[in-house]
């Protein structure tokens, strides 16, 4: 039973306990093919989660991800009009989004400013910058190259592209997460900022850099959105940050920093996903979607609250001894 | 002259820890008391059992020749006595008169605060220590010693009889310190019986009418300032007998490892400079706030010297961050383990490679079985006792804890290991593992410099002392001439021709 104390684990089985669930009314829903979409659907959500997930380690949290996906998504959607090819695009989103992030981690770093107050800031710029380059057009799907909007879909191996990218990335991030220096200075700069810079890590610089992964990975995710809908404007996206955030919470992150992994905002991600494909099937309002999924949220946050409530010291000898 | 204070045959036990033994304390109206004692002599544990913070275990309070007992601070306050603190606890945002009276206001009509009747007597109590300073003022807007003021007079405020100041001048500049004596004048003669804790003896000798001293948790002696001599103070404060035991040591010191000359910093020490040799363990005396922390830290890259040179090996080496004095062979095990020492939420093995992951790691990647040993190396060799080397360090007693964090900086095989106040707030048996540890450390050729408010210690394990007092060293003892005695002296800055 041991494995089950592990908070990934008790994720695992409630997702798997809530799919049996709706599977038992409507066995549709858990059909190869549809969990196939529900992963890809969710794809989005679980490489932002990812890189959220890392800058809530370090104490930090990034409300900016929504509007730097928009600002690269439109960006890749305004380079692919002019002309420029697609093996230049996505790494040129990559960057973009990587220095937007840079922007929020050297106000953090160099300014302090509490991180809540600069991403705040930075949504509304970004989102904003959106605005000016576009004077609120659209950048419809005729106005697209079929290149671009067809790599997301492409089918390899049976799954999109998409979904494979987000495969890769839990892949890469899980062994950066636990196998590298920075990794860990990541935990160790959430768990006890006093004794990491002890330990010679530079706090400013580490959470810098978390925002810089998640501005990185927001950007990549602004191309694969864009594309995949083919569509771009000031709003896409609009709200997603908290989803993003919501799903590291229900993944176990805590908000205090120094716990977290990747496969905990990986789940999380993915218990969302599952919550919002399946209410539609179940054919409830999308009135009470909204509603249902906050439930859900606060839900996964009392049982982990409850979970982390400090055990009492073992002071009493067992009877027997 | 009777006394209006009494303690009688108190004592007070924590688990582990006998910190009141017996003792007694008079104050009488009128007169400044002066409590003396070192560090863990027990004069804080005595201030909370006069103000209600503790029960004590045994003994008697009498006030104006009644028994009573305080069972809340509430109840101390009310029976007039009262104490103003180190740090002055007191609300920035609220007025002067609403901290006076905060907690304990006067009330009118349908229990409504009385705004007028607040005024009034703050200005009234105000008045009564000389202050000109404006009821209305937000507390923010004024300087330290008016702050202080204020918190004196919330002090007076609930009728005092006996009024306790807890080292009231040490975060005051000359000036203040002044005002504060004129006070103090001013609240003898009103009658109020004071009891004044410091670690200054040239104030003491300037305010005190009598004195009382304990050592280690017992009442050693009492009488009038007048019939005593400074000498005589410092040897009932440390004239004790060696009853801890500290390892042999053979005080084989090598040649220079580190060299600090002119070291500075712009408010908290100036012109510091020392050899430290191979082998070698120095002690770092002084008193709470000499500045010897802040001098390791400048040391360590947490902080940067405005002035100054450092040699290691003869080499002068520029230590701008504590990833560079890692670098540079230099550690730093903190003083307060909990927020500056173990990662809680890290496993133990994490906690004990985190700043050496370079030396377990290969093309960028951690070889976590190399990372195991290593950890494994370590705690092994401080006898750690856990479970697992993968459980939450958390879960450790803080002595083992303490074993983390120096086995942590252990395997950056370091040149030079600073250990601030090393066996504070551990238990004796563990204790005397670190101390045996460090012999060990020093023996195999490492430079150890321990920072100590613990003269035992400080005399039992140094080859060489330190004594610092303001920011500035003072003394260098070593040999025959460390005794405490000499220590005490530079550490309180007793002159010699006073002896």
């Amino acid at each position: 039973m041991s494995i089950l104390k592990s908070r990934e684990a008790q994720l695992a089985l409630a997702i798997a306990i809530l799919t049996a669930g709706i599977a038992l009314r409507f066995p549709a829903f858990v059909t190869p093919a549809n969990l196939a979409g529900v992963f890809n659907d969710t794809s989005p959500l679980m490489i932002l989660a990812i890189g959220q997930m890392i800058v809530i380690l370090t104490k930090c949290i990034d409300l900016s991800v929504a509007a730097n996906l928009a600002l690269c998504g439109m960006v890749a959607a305004l380079m692919n009009g002019a002309g420029v090819p697609l093996a230049l695009i996505v790494p040129a989103v990559v960057a973009l989004g990587a220095a937007l992030g840079a922007v929020n981690g050297l106000l953090v770093w160099k300014v302090g400013i509490p991180s809540i107050v600069v991403t705040l800031g930075t949504m509304t710029i970004y989102r904003g910058t959106i605005f000016l380059m576009t004077a609120g057009k659209w950048v419809n799907a005729h106005q697209m190259t079929a290149e671009f909007k067809a790599l997301p879909r492409a089918s390899l191996l049976g799954l999109p592209v998409m979904s494979w990218v987000a495969i890769a990335l839990i892949l890469l991030f899980a062994l950066v997460m636990t196998r590298t220096a920075l990794g860990r200075a990541f935990f160790a700069v959430g768990g006890n900022p006093h004794a990491a810079v002890y330990t010679g890590i530079d706090v400013g610089r580490t959470q810098c850099a978390a925002f810089v992964l998640s501005g990185a990975l927001a950007g990549l995710v602004g191309y694969l959105w864009v594309a995949r809908y083919a569509v771009a404007y000031v709003d896409i996206a609009g709200g997603f940050e908290l989803d993003v955030v919501a799903a590291c919470v229900i993944g176990g992150i805590s908000i205090a920093g120094g716990v977290g992994s990747v496969g905990g905002a990986v789940l999380g991600a993915i218990f969302l996903g599952v919550i919002k494909n399946a209410l539609p099937v179940i054919g409830i309002s999308p009135f009470w979607q909204m509603a249902i999924s906050g439930i859900a949220i606060l839900l996964a946050v009392a049982f982990n609250a409850s979970q982390s409530r400090v055990k009492g010291r073992i002071i009493l000898k067992p009877a027997e001894a | 002259m009777q006394p209006v204070l009494s303690l009688r045959g108190i004592s007070k036990s924590f688990p582990g820890v006998k910190a009141l033994s017996d003792v007694q304390l008079d104050l009488y109206p009128g007169e400044v008391t002066a409590l003396i004692g070192e560090n863990g002599a027990g004069k804080s544990t005595i201030v909370k059992v006069l103000t209600g913070v503790y029960q004590p275990d045994a003994g008697t309070i009498t006030l104006d020749g009644q028994d009573l007992r305080f069972p809340t601070p509430d109840a101390a306050s009310a029976a007039g006595v009262t104490a103003i603190h180190q740090e002055t606890v007191l609300f920035d945002e609220l007025t002067v008169a609403e901290n006076i009276w905060l907690g304990h206001a006067p009330r009118g009509r349908f229990g409504l605060i009385d705004w007028t009747a607040m005024r009034e007597g703050a200005k009234r109590l105000l008045d009564s220590i000389g202050a000109r300073l404006d009821p209305d003022a937000r507390l923010k807007d004024l300087g330290i010693a008016s702050k202080h003021l204020v918190a004196i007079a919330r002090a007076l405020s609930v009728d005092a009889r006996v009024v306790i100041m807890d080292e009231p001048t040490a975060a005051l500049s000359h000036k203040e310190i002044h005002e504060l004596y004129e006070l103090v004048e001013t609240l003898k003669a009103q009658g109020k019986a004071i009891l004044f804790i410091s670690h200054k003896f040239d104030e003491i000798f300037r305010i005190a009418d009598r004195f009382t001293v304990f050592r280690d948790g017992q009442f050693v002696g009492t009488g009038k300032i007048a019939e005593v001599s400074e000498g005589k103070l410092v040897q009932m404060m440390v004239g004790r007998s060696v009853d801890q035991i500290f390892p042999a040591r053979s005080h084989n010191v090598g040649e220079p490892v580190l060299t600090v000359a002119g070291y500075s910093h712009p408010t908290e020490f100036a012109d510091i400079g020392f050899t430290l040799h191979r082998g070698e363990i120095l002690g770092f005396y002084g008193l709470v706030g000499a500045g010897r922390s802040e001098v390791m830290q400048a040391l360590f890259g947490i902080t940067r010297p405005s002035k100054g040179a450092c040699r290691i090996g003869g080499r002068v080496a520029v230590i701008r961050s504590t990833a560079e004095a890692v670098e540079a062979g230099i550690v730093y095990v903190p003083e307060d383990r909990g927020r500056q020492g173990a990662v809680k939420g890290l496993p133990i093995f994490q906690n004990v490679t985190l700043p050496s992951l370079g030396a377990v790691s290969r093309g960028g990647f951690l070889k976590m079985a190399e990372e195991f040993k290593l950890a494994r190396d370590y705690t092994q060799r401080l006898d750690l006792r856990a479970a697992a080397l993968d459980q939450d360090v958390g879960l450790l007693s803080g002595g083992n804890q303490q074993k983390v964090v120096i086995a942590k900086w252990l395997a950056t095989k370091p040149r030079v290991i600073i250990l601030d106040e090393p066996t504070k707030g551990i238990d004796i048996g563990s204790k005397a593992a670190v101390h045996e540890f460090m012999a060990e450390l020093a023996a195999e050729g490492l430079s150890v410099i321990m920072v100590s408010s613990e003269i035992p210690e400080v005399l039992g394990m140094s080859d060489r002392v330190i004594v610092m007092r303001e920011g500035r060293i003072v003394a260098e003892v070593s040999g025959a001439a460390m005794t405490p005695e000499a220590l005490v002296r530079a550490a309180a800055g007793i002159e010699e021709a006073a002896a």
